[in-house]
């Protein structure tokens, strides 16, 4: 057999002399990187199937592992990087199509990183967040252009009710990742930390879960073009529904979650026999254009006692026009995923080369709904690489009503962004099935873990809006004015509606 | 490249004071208090508005202009020829002063709409939208001319100075009005612009400003999304509009008006009574991109009566006070205590609590 060509992207070594052989690798590396040889006393590495994970050096009792970057050297290029030579000589001999997990990792350019936000000195009092009120209080969904009041014996009461709405304690929701990425044990995690910090979680297009029925408050209920175990109680088990049309990750492009990762639970919840290939065509098939779209939104909220109902798409180049017409099709959310979104499963190709940055789509969407007077009637969510309380901020004042935290969610609960979900093997139990993996990401710990990131997000947007001088988020949301751009080129600064630093 | 505007900022003196009998009172007791803030301001900046005072031309908007050229006078000219109907055209009258040497030329027109011959986006408007969409057209496509009062039965006059130099400059002692607003001001930049000065009008709503909108950029967004164009740089120009999208278009009494613009804080709407609470939630839902936020304190006075108004934390002064018939509403105490030494009552607003004092009929 002639060898691979593709070398390990990390070198692992055991110090033998520190190592207590107590196997522990073993049992955490999802990976199967460790086995113990009996002849030699000793823990032997495969370190080409190492994914750089962490969770053996975490858990090693001895502090005897270290996983550093491979230091083979290839023959420095600007061109031909070693991704690329890489990808080839996978191909070459596999004749397949590369898979991959996780968001994009190409070194574009990150406009969050070029946007800064401003501060108050002398002329407007900063305010103390510790000292003030300081509010984060969001509702999605559609609101009309404006409100009528009567007045009845010195009394006055609202005359037109507003449709219903979701509310959030923060400007924060955990993006839909299903039942079959991630482990249910993950999505427990997500739904009691929403409940604890009153926020929601959409659940993917996996179908529901009986055991998360009871977090109904804090669901976001999807159907996408797999409908994977949609029926009349899935789709009143939230506080919205989600048509899922396409995500940051692989725009255009479908699902495909193999039958190896359909055990008994996961084809109970999605409807599907055990064992069968779980198959989310490209498009949906009963939508093949925007009134189609307008039929499938006006049927699920007849289904719901006209809940609101959200639009999930990939941020592409004509995502303005898009969303435009989602709006006028009956949305009441539109949710937006950039280009570095994260997927479970999406061929490399895909996930590295289509669609643009949320920070753009959110821009051009927030301002094209204003030019048209919709955006009353529909409420923004951005995703795509929320890495930061930040980075939230900022796309608050580029437009968007709340954020969504994907990835970042699933750092909080151990994720060293390996990008090998797609494998099934994650070691720290998230993007998997294999109980023996599932079983270590404790919902209740994680969960405590996941509503601490967001009670910190949350009190860093605070300190954020305190030193702009204002106290509640709506007047943080779409205000580009204190925003500036360092870095980008003009053309970009209009796209964005920023101005320059300096000005 | 709408998102390229330079954002004025300033701190300032505000006075406000109206009979609410409709009894007349001559602009010089305005300008006594707002002469007392001399502090308040650094010369860059002051104005008055007076309502009642054109009783015989009721009935006329009464157009004030700035012009820069002769040319921006015949351009102005030509479109309101065209739009309007001009009863009355004359100088603003005004006297000369060592201490203002390059002012604008200023003229007032006493107008209505003219249906003829003009676009059917036009024809369809009643008179006050069509008022508003003329203003408009002035104020963002002729260079050099500025409508800086445009209502029924009052008017704005303002420039750069002080408050002494400019009631001297317009006369204000020679007008008497039933409900009159003053401003001083201190930029932190100069523009040196006249029209930069308060107070700020649309139709009959004028507004005196004292402080910063920190959320002019969301409120400007949301008043784009109405059709209003923001012309003046400046952020007090958002609570005019914000107020006559509310009141005027939108139908929402002055006073759930101002409590779109600073409502209250969740943390009180959750222990409001279930009617009250539904009411606010509504309110904050609907209009958040309308909320004002940042230091302010604002008096604006409209064809019913006079609103002063605090941000939610009340980081800028407001005071007010009665006497009978009057009510007064300053930035300072002695300047009410100047032209009103002993109100019947006087108290210090609660923030984001609207103080509203309308006409009595």
């Amino acid at each position: 057999m002639f060898p691979s060509l593709v070398t390990p992207l990390f070198r692992v070594t055991v110090n033998h002399d520190k190592c207590i052989r107590c196997r522990r690798c073993i049992q955490q590396c999802g990976w199967g990187v460790y086995r113990y040889s009996e002849k030699d006393n000793k823990i032997i590495p495969d370190e080409e199937k190492c994914t750089a994970c962490g969770r053996c050096m975490v858990y090693c009792p001895a502090d005897a592992l270290l996983v550093e970057k491979h230091p083979m050297a290839l023959r420095e290029n600007a061109n031909w990087q070693p991704y690329h030579l890489r990808n080839i000589w996978k191909q070459a001999e596999t004749g397949g199509v590369l898979l991959t997990g996780m968001g994009n990792n190409l070194p574009y350019p990150v406009i969050w990183d070029h946007l800064l936000i401003d501060a108050c000195q002398v002329t407007n009092p900063a305010i103390d967040p510790l000292r003030e009120p300081m509010e984060l209080r969001t509702y999605l969904g559609r609101k009309p252009d404006n409100i009528q009041i009567s007045k009845n014996n010195g009394r006055y009461t609202l005359t037109v009710k507003i449709p219903p709405q979701i509310r959030l304690e923060a400007p924060f929701i955990f993006a839909p990742m299903s039942y079959g990425a991630l482990s249910l044990n993950a999505q427990k995690a997500m739904a009691i930390a929403a409940r604890e910090t009153g926020i929601v979680m959409g659940i993917g297009e996996g179908g529901l879960h009986e055991d998360l029925y009871p977090f109904r408050d804090h669901l976001i209920i999807q159907v996408a073009s797999g409908r994977f175990g949609v029926h009349p109680d899935y789709l009143n088990a939230g506080v919205a529904v989600e048509i899922k049309i396409g995500q940051g990750a692989k725009p255009g492009i479908g699902g495909h979650l193999p039958g190896e990762k359909i055990p008994h639970e996961i084809s109970k919840t999605r409807m599907i026999p055990v064992g069968t290939d779980a198959l989310s065509p490209a498009p949906q098939h009963d939508i093949y254009s925007i009134e189609d779209l307008r039929q499938l939104i006006y049927a699920i909220k007849e289904a719901t006692a006209y809940k609101p109902v959200s639009v999930k798409i990939a941020a592409v180049h004509n995502v303005a026009a898009i969303a435009s017409g989602i709006v006028r099709a009956g949305a009441d959310i539109i949710y937006i995923d950039g280009f570095r979104g994260g997927t479970g499963a999406a061929p490399t190709i895909i996930r590295d080369h289509l669609g643009i940055p949320i920070e753009i789509a959110l821009a051009v969407v927030d301002e094209r709904l204003r030019q048209e007077g919709l955006r009353n009637q529909v409420s923004i969510i951005a995703a795509g690489s929320i890495r930061s309380s930040a980075d939230a901020a900022k796309a608050i004042a580029l437009g968007a009503d709340a954020v969504a935290l994907g990835t970042a969610a699933l750092i909080a609960m151990g994720c060293h962004v390996c990008m090998h979900c797609h494998t099934g093997n994650c070691s720290w139990g998230i993007t998997t099935q294999r109980p023996e993996l599932t079983q270590r990401l404790d919902p209740e710990v994680f969960g405590r873990r996941l509503a601490n990131l967001i009670r910190a997000w949350s009190r860093e947007l605070k300190e954020i809006l305190g030193a702009l001088g204002i106290n509640s988020i709506e007047s943080l949301r779409g205000n580009r004015e204190r925003l500036r751009g360092l870095g980008l080129d003009a053309q970009t600064l209009n796209i964005l509606g920023v101005k320059p630093a300096g000005l | 490249m709408n998102h390229i505007f330079q954002k004025d900022i300033s701190g300032c003196g505000l006075v406000g004071i109206i009979n609410q009998k409709k009894e007349k009172f001559s602009g010089k007791i305005i300008k006594r208090a707002i002469c007392l803030m001399n502090e308040r301001g650094n010369g860059l900046g002051a104005g008055f508005a007076a309502y009642g005072i054109y009783e015989v031309l009721k009935d006329f908007y009464a157009i004030h202009m700035m012009f820069n050229s002769a040319k921006s006078v015949k351009d102005t000219e030509e479109l309101f020829e065209r739009y309007l109907h001009i009863e009355k055209r004359e100088p603003i009258p005004h006297r000369p002063l060592e201490a203002i040497r390059n002012y604008p030329a200023l003229y007032r027109y006493f107008v209505i709409p003219k249906r003829a011959d003009i676009e059917a986006s036009m024809y369809e408007l009643d008179d006050d939208d069509f008022i508003v969409r003329v203003v408009m057209k002035v104020n963002s496509e002729i260079d050099g001319a500025y409508v800086f009062s445009s209502g029924k039965n009052m008017g704005v006059f303002k420039g750069v100075g002080h408050p002494s130099d400019i009631a001297e400059f317009y006369r204000i002692d020679e007008y008497e009005g039933y409900m009159w607003t003053a401003h001083t001001r201190f930029p932190t930049n100069t523009p040196g612009w006249w029209g930069g000065a308060h107070p700020f009008n649309i139709l009959d709503w004028s507004i005196v400003h004292n402080g910063e909108i920190s959320s002019y950029g969301i409120n400007k967004r949301y008043l784009e999304m109405f059709g209003y164009r923001l012309t003046l740089l400046t952020d007090t120009e958002v609570v005019a509009y914000l107020l006559d999208l509310l009141v005027r278009k939108h139908g929402i009494d002055i006073k759930h008006a101002c409590i779109a613009l600073t409502p209250p804080f969740w943390k009180d709407i959750d222990e409001m009574e279930s009617d009250e609470k539904e009411l606010m939630t509504a309110i904050r839902m609907v209009y958040g991109s309308a909320v004002l936020n940042g230091p302010f304190a604002i008096i604006f006075t409209y064809s019913m009566g006079m609103v002063g108004l605090n941000d939610r934390i009340k980081l800028r002064p407001l005071v007010a006070a009665k006497k009978g018939s009057f009510t007064y509403i300053a930035s300072e105490e002695a300047a009410i205590r100047e032209i009103c030494p002993s109100p019947d009552v006087i108290w210090h607003p609660k923030a984001g609590e609207p103080v509203i004092a309308e006409f009595i009929n």
